[in-house]
């Protein structure tokens, strides 16, 4: 058995916060990069060079690289040997949050559902547990913004609809989000599990690096024909349209019910934020 | 790129094209869906609006607090679908143009014909490089809003593209 204290989570997520508010991912770099480069029309070319110059002009002056600093998801990998010490986690992340959107001046855009009354620390933020093997902590922390999180969808398809079902579920929502969520746009999909866990697959598929394939072939298959489908839409960088449409498809997969295909997309913009660190 | 300076005039408008680069100049005003629906309670209940609509130039944004050594922080543009629903009237009541991110639906763009307004797409992400050029930042009106809240930017060669013009043209 481990102990840990929560303050060290606390301490992480802080770290984590002010480093995902400022810098995008280097995966998400390299993929704007190759859009630019090999994007013809030449407003959605204009706007992939200006927005690699947001994100230079962010690192440089320690400003966020979008206004939308998101709502905070928190994912926490915790080894079943550790042993947590200290105030209560959920506690200890939203303080790490609180601090950091203060220090980092950053907006904060939470609010009640109803009242819209902005809870004025950018708490509470999203928090999934996950029990694991070990005695070590796994930290994800991905600012989620919600031009791009309104335009993700969730249906229940047939069995019968299967493979090019799921396609295309995943263009369609890309299709009918249009120039709203900020495209280019990194796609993360569920595919099986219950209702809630496919939600929560689609969102795990966003933390991994832009470019990097399910390891499962056929999984690997389906991101590969998404992706071209998407990029012949002819929507573009901000809706200028163009060749590229998507960074990148990425999907994660559990087992579901015999009656059921749960098809979640969640769609991410081009400014893919996401910290990783262990404890 | 076309140098504008805010406000425009009408014969300024007619002279834009969907597909234009352009670069503003002047003063903008923030408003997001809470403030919208604010300048809607007071325009129902003929309550005085602390700013003139009249001539003036809506950006969809949400600014980021500011740093001490600068005018703002970060300060994109928001998705403009959201604001459709009260373009058309904020457009009746001599807002000449929008700016925002993404398409807007049919009834905004007859608005802009009829009231010869335009909508300009600011690059959704941006964050930073609008912050830089705004040069002041003040909040004019529902405090309470916080990020939400109308503020009175001063910005200076801020980079836009004609999104839809007075005429019905349109870049998406």
């Amino acid at each position: 058995m481990r102990k840990i204290n929560t303050r060290l989570i606390e301490d992480a997520v802080y770290k984590a916060a002010l480093h995902a508010g400022i810098n995008l991912t280097p995966s998400c770099l390299n993929a704007m990069e190759s859009a630019r480069l090999s994007e013809k029309n030449e407003a959605a070319k204009f706007a992939l060079e200006t927005l690699i110059e947001n994100s230079k002009i962010a690192v440089a002056q320690n400003m966020p690289v979008c206004q939308d600093t998101g709502m905070a998801v928190v994912l926490l990998e915790i080894g079943q040997e550790v042993f947590l010490e200290g105030k209560l986690l959920s506690d200890a992340v939203n303080d790490g949050v609180r601090r950091a959107y203060k220090d980092g001046y950053f907006r904060k855009s939470v609010c009640d559902p109803i009242t819209r009354r902005n809870t004025g620390d950018n708490t509470p933020a999203a928090i999934h547990t996950e029990i694991t093997a070990g005695d070590k902590i796994k930290l994800t922390f991905m600012p989620k913004g919600f031009g791009s999180e309104n335009m993700s969808k969730l249906y229940m398809l047939k069995p019968a609809q299967s493979v090019q079902g799921i396609i295309d579920a995943i263009v369609n929502t890309v299709k009918s989000a249009g120039s709203r969520p900020c495209p280019p746009v990194y796609v993360g999909v569920g595919i099986g599990g219950t209702f809630d866990t496919c939600a929560f697959l689609a969102k795990k598929a966003l933390t991994r690096d832009v470019g990097i394939h399910n390891p499962d072939p056929t999984v690997a298959e389906i991101e590969k024909t998404a992706y071209r489908s998407i990029n012949n839409l002819d929507i573009g960088c901000q809706g200028f349209h163009g060749t590229i449409t998507a960074l990148g498809v990425s999907c994660e997969t559990a087992p579901t019910h015999i009656a059921g295909l749960p098809v979640a997309v969640n769609i991410q913009c081009h400014c893919v934020r996401c910290v990783k660190e262990e404890i | 790129m076309k140098k504008l300076t805010l406000p425009l005039a009408k014969q300024q408008i007619e002279e834009l094209h969907a597909g234009d680069s352009v670069s503003l100049t002047g003063v903008i005003l923030t408003a997001r869906d809470e403030a919208h629906k604010e300048i809607f309670k007071h325009l129902d209940n003929s309550l005085p609006l602390p700013f003139e609509l009249k001539n003036s130039v809506i950006y969809f944004a949400g600014p980021c607090p500011a740093k001490p050594d600068k005018a703002s922080g970060s300060c994109g543009p928001t998705t403009s679908a959201r604001m459709e629903s009260f373009a058309p009237r904020m457009l009746s009541f001599g807002v000449s143009a929008f700016i925002g991110k993404g398409e807007m639906n049919e009834a905004t763009r007859e608005a802009l014909k009829k009231f010869t307004g335009v909508y300009f797409a600011a690059i959704g992400g941006a964050g930073a490089l609008y912050g830089n050029a705004i040069k002041k930042c003040e909040c004019i009106a529902f405090p309470e809003l916080l990020s939400e809240a109308v503020y009175r930017l001063e910005v200076e060669n801020f980079p836009a593209v004609v999104a839809y013009d007075c005429r019905g043209g349109s870049i998406y």
